[in-house]
C-alpha cells in the first residue's frame, strides 16, 4: 500500500486516507468543480438567451408568462406527467423541423419554472403544437386518443372533463409565479381568479397546448443562435 | 471481546427491506412497460395511468431499492472495515424509519399526481425535505464512524460511498429548490435553460453518484470477500476514484446536445464523456481480476457469479455511454427508446446484479447460517440474466428503429413516415420488453422467498441473540 516507511515521505493520498476530515474536504472540493463550470455561467453568459443576444430581432418579444387557465393546464400537464412521454425541445435537424416547425428557443422557455422539455417521445414533441388542431380535435384526443389515432398507446383522460379550476388557488400560483420574477402584472393576479371561474381541467389544459410555441412569429431565413 | 460490538440490527432490516422493494419496483416497471404494449391497461384510472406510476416506478426502483441497498451496505462496511460499531444507533435507525417514510409518502404522494416534473427527483417539497434531513443523518453518521474508527486507512469502499453521499447533497439540494405554493405544490425556481441544466446535472448524477460511485463501495467491499482475494490493484483504485469523482459531474450536459442549451455545454459534457470509459473500465477491471487465479470459484459460486455479471454489464454500459454521448449518435438516441435500454443496462445489469450479490452474501453473515436454497439462487442468477438480455435487446432494436424512421426520407425527399408509424412499429418490442421485465421480476420474487426463508430457518435455529453474537465473532475474525 505505501513506500512511506522505505523512503520516510507520507504521499496526500496516505494523508486523506487516514485523515476523514481531509478526505471529505477533498472530495466535496473536487465533485464541486464539474457543476459551477457548466451551470453558473449560464446565469450570465449573455448568449444563453437569444432575446437578450440580439436584441434586434422583434419577433423574440413576442415571448409572455401564460395566462392563468393556461397556467392552470401546464399544472394539469405536469400532474398527469406527460412531459415523460413529450418532449417540448425541437432540434436543428431537417427532419425534426419538417415534422415538427421551427426548432426551439431558449427564450421560449425562459417562464417556465419548471422547465418540460422532456426526455423521451414515446408519443410526437408538441413544444408547437398550438394552433396544429382545433379545441375539438384535442377535447376528443384526451377523452380517447385510439378513436382519433388508432395506433396510440396514450392513455385515456375522461376525469379532466369532470374536474374544474381552483380559482383561488390559481391567484396563489400566479402570485408564486411573480415572486419567481415571471412579469405579471398587478391586472393578470387581480383577474386571475375570474378568469378559471367554472373551467374543467379540459378546457385548461387544451389552453396550455394550444399555446405551446405560438408566442414567436419567426422570420424566415434568420439565425436565432450563434 | 464485547458481544455487541457492531449494529448489525439495523442493516438487517435495510437489507430485508431492499428486496422487497426489488420486488415492488421492478413489479411496477412490468405493469407500466406492459401500459405502454396494451394501453387498456390504464383502464381509465387516474392513478394507475403510465405518467403517474412511472415516476413511482422510478423512484421505487432508485431510492426504495437502490436507497436501502446502499444504507444496507454502507452501514456494514464501515463497521467491519473500521473495526467499530456505528457511532450512533440512535440515529441509524432514525435513517431506517426516516428513509421509509420518504418511500411511503411516494407511495402515495405520486399516484395522486403530487409530482414537481423533475425526473428522478418528482416528490414535492414537504417530502424533498425530509429527504434532506434524513440524507445528512446517513452521512452524518457514516463520516461519525469512520472517524472513530480503529484503523488507520479508510478503506477504498468507504471513499466511493463518502463521495455519493457528499454529491447527494449537492445535487439533491440545489435541484430541489422551490418556492411552495401549496402544502403539495411548488414551482422550481430555476427556469428554462437553467433548470434543464441543472435538472440534468442532478439526472445524471443520480445515475453517477447514487446508483454507481456507491454502487462502486459495494464492488469494492463484496468481490473481494466473496472471491476472498485481494482487490487488484490498489494504484487502480485511486486513480479510479478521483477521476471518476472529478468526472462524472460534467456528464449531465450531454442530455441536452442540440437543445436550447447553448452549445459549449452540450460540448463539454460530450467531450467528458468520452473520456469517462477511462475510469469506468479502470473501475471494472479491477472489480474483474481481482478474481484473477480464482476463476473457478464461478462454477460453483452463485453469488460471485452476481458480482461478476454485474461487472460486465458495468462495463457495457460505462462504453455504450459514452458512444451515446457522441454528437452524432446521440442526434440518432435523443428522446428513444435506446436511452431506456441503456438506462436498464445499468440499472438491471449493473446495479441489480451486484445488489443482489452483496445482499446474498450479507445474509449469510448476519444471519449466520447458508442460504436456504443454492439451488434458487443459481435459477435467480439465470432469470435476472435474461431478463436483463431481452429487455435491453428489445430496447436496442425500437429505439434504433424510431430513430431511423424519425428521420427517414422518402424519394421526394419528404419525411418517409408519420409518427405514430413508428409508434405501430414499437409495439412487439414493447411486448418484448415487458416480458424481459416480467422474467427479471420473477427472480425477484424467488429472491425474496429464498431470503425470507433462510431467515426464518436461521431464526428457528437459533435465537436473536445467539445470531448477533455470532456475526460479531465471525466479523472481528474476519473484518
Amino acid at each position: 500500500m505505501g513506500n512511506s516507511n522505505k523512503n520516510d515521505r507520507t504521499t496526500f493520498q496516505e494523508k486523506l486516507e487516514q485523515n476523514i476530515w481531509a478526505l471529505v474536504l477533498a472530495t466535496a472540493f473536487i465533485v464541486s468543480i464539474g457543476g459551477i463550470v457548466e451551470i453558473v455561467p449560464l446565469f450570465y453568459l449573455d448568449t444563453t438567451y437569444e432575446d437578450i443576444n440580439k436584441p434586434e430581432y422583434e419577433e423574440l418579444k413576442g415571448i409572455r408568462p401564460y395566462t392563468a387557465l393556461e397556467l392552470a393546464g401546464r399544472d394539469i400537464y405536469q400532474r398527469e406527467g406527460c412531459y415523460l412521454c413529450h418532449s417540448q425541445m425541437i432540434r436543428p435537424f431537417r427532419d425534426e423541423n419538417a415534422r415538427y416547425g421551427h426548432y426551439s428557443l431558449a427564450v421560449e422557455s425562459k417562464y417556465d419554472h419548471p422547465f418540460q422539455w422532456g426526455s423521451k417521445r414515446t408519443g410526437p414533441d408538441i413544444a408547437r403544437v398550438g394552433g396544429k388542431y382545433s379545441d375539438e380535435w384535442h377535447i376528443q384526443h384526451l377523452r380517447d386518443p385510439r378513436s382519433l389515432v388508432p395506433e396510440s398507446v396514450m392513455p385515456r383522460y375522461p376525469w379532466l372533463d369532470d374536474a374544474t379550476i381552483d380559482a383561488v388557488g390559481i391567484e396563489k400560483r400566479v402570485k408564486a409565479m411573480r415572486v419567481l420574477g415571471v412579469p405579471y402584472s398587478e391586472e393578470d393576479i387581480r383577474g386571475a381568479a375570474e378568469s378559471v371561474e367554472g373551467k374543467t381541467e379540459m378546457q385548461a389544459l387544451v389552453a396550455y397546448l394550444q399555446v405551446l410555441g405560438t408566442m414567436i412569429e419567426f422570420v424566415p431565413g434568420r439565425q436565432y443562435r450563434d | 471481546m464485547q458481544a455487541q460490538q457492531y449494529n448489525f440490527q439495523v442493516v438487517k432490516w435495510f437489507a430485508y427491506m431492499a428486496v422487497v422493494y426489488l420486488v415492488v419496483g421492478t413489479g411496477i416497471g412490468v405493469y407500466i412497460a406492459s401500459e405502454l404494449a396494451w394501453p387498456d391497461l390504464n383502464f381509465d384510472i387516474p392513478y394507475i395511468t403510465f405518467g403517474r406510476l412511472r415516476p413511482l416506478h422510478t423512484n421505487a426502483v432508485i431510492f426504495a431499492f437502490g436507497g436501502s441497498t446502499l444504507m444496507a451496505t454502507a452501514f456494514y462496511v464501515v463497521q467491519r472495515t473500521s473495526n467499530v460499531r456505528l457511532w450512533s444507533d440512535k440515529l441509524a435507525w432514525f435513517v431506517f424509519w426516516g428513509w421509509n417514510l420518504v418511500i411511503l409518502s411516494a407511495v402515495i404522494t405520486l399516484p395522486l399526481g403530487i409530482n414537481q416534473s423533475k425526473e428522478y427527483a418528482e416528490l414535492e417539497w414537504p417530502i424533498d425535505i425530509l429527504i434532506a434531513v434524513v440524507w445528512l443523518a446517513y452521512t452524518f453518521n457514516f463520516i461519525m464512524t469512520l472517524s472513530i474508527r480503529k484503523v488507520s486507512h479508510i478503506y477504498v469502499a468507504n471513499w466511493f460511498f463518502l463521495a455519493m453521499m457528499i454529491m447527494i447533497v449537492y445535487l439533491h439540494v440545489v435541484n430541489s429548490l422551490a418556492i411552495p405554493v401549496e402544502l403539495w405544490k411548488s414551482y422550481s425556481i430555476f427556469s428554462g435553460v437553467e433548470d434543464a441544466m441543472i435538472q440534468w446535472w442532478w439526472g445524471h448524477n443520480a445515475v453517477g453518484f447514487f446508483l454507481t460511485a456507491g454502487f462502486l463501495g459495494i464492488m469494492y467491499y463484496f468481490v473481494p470477500k466473496q472471491a476472498n482475494r485481494p482487490i487488484y490493484s490498489y494504484r487502480l483504485s485511486v486513480i479510479h476514484f478521483w477521476a471518476l469523482t472529478f468526472g462524472y459531474v460534467w456528464l449531465g450536459a450531454h442530455h441536452l446536445q442540440y437543445t436550447a442549451l447553448p452549445d459549449w455545454t452540450g460540448s463539454l459534457g460530450a467531450a467528458i464523456s468520452l473520456a469517462m470509459i477511462i475510469p469506468s473500465w479502470g473501475g471494472a477491471i479491477n472489480g474483474m481480476f481481482t478474481l484473477s487465479g480464482a476463476w473457478d470459484k464461478l462454477r460453483t459460486d452463485y453469488i460471485l457469479r452476481f458480482l461478476v455479471v454485474s461487472l460486465a454489464f458495468y462495463a457495457m454500459s460505462t462504453f455504450e455511454g459514452p458512444v451515446m454521448a457522441a454528437k452524432t449518435v446521440n442526434a440518432l438516441s435523443h428522446y428513444t427508446d435506446w436511452t431506456i435500454g441503456h438506462v436498464h443496462a445499468g440499472a438491471l445489469g449493473w446495479v441489480a446484479m451486484v445488489s443482489i450479490g452483496a445482499i446474498y452474501h450479507m445474509v449469510e453473515r448476519l444471519w449466520v447460517t447458508k442460504i436456504y436454497s443454492v439451488k434458487l439462487v443459481n435459477l435467480h442468477f439465470w432469470m435476472a440474466t435474461i431478463g436483463t438480455v431481452v429487455y435491453i435487446t428489445a430496447m436496442w432494436v425500437s429505439g434504433i428503429m424510431q430513430g431511423l424512421m424519425w428521420r427517414a426520407y422518402d424519394a421526394y425527399g419528404n419525411l418517409a413516415y408519420t409518427f405514430v408509424e413508428s409508434v405501430e412499429q414499437m409495439h412487439p418490442f414493447y411486448a418484448m420488453r415487458a416480458m424481459g421485465g416480467l422474467i427479471f421480476w420473477l427472480g425477484g420474487c424467488i429472491m425474496l422467498f429464498n431470503v425470507t426463508m433462510t431467515i426464518r430457518r436461521a431464526l428457528a435455529q437459533n435465537s436473536e441473540a445467539d445470531l448477533t453474537a455470532a456475526a460479531n465473532i465471525q466479523g472481528v475474525q474476519h473484518g
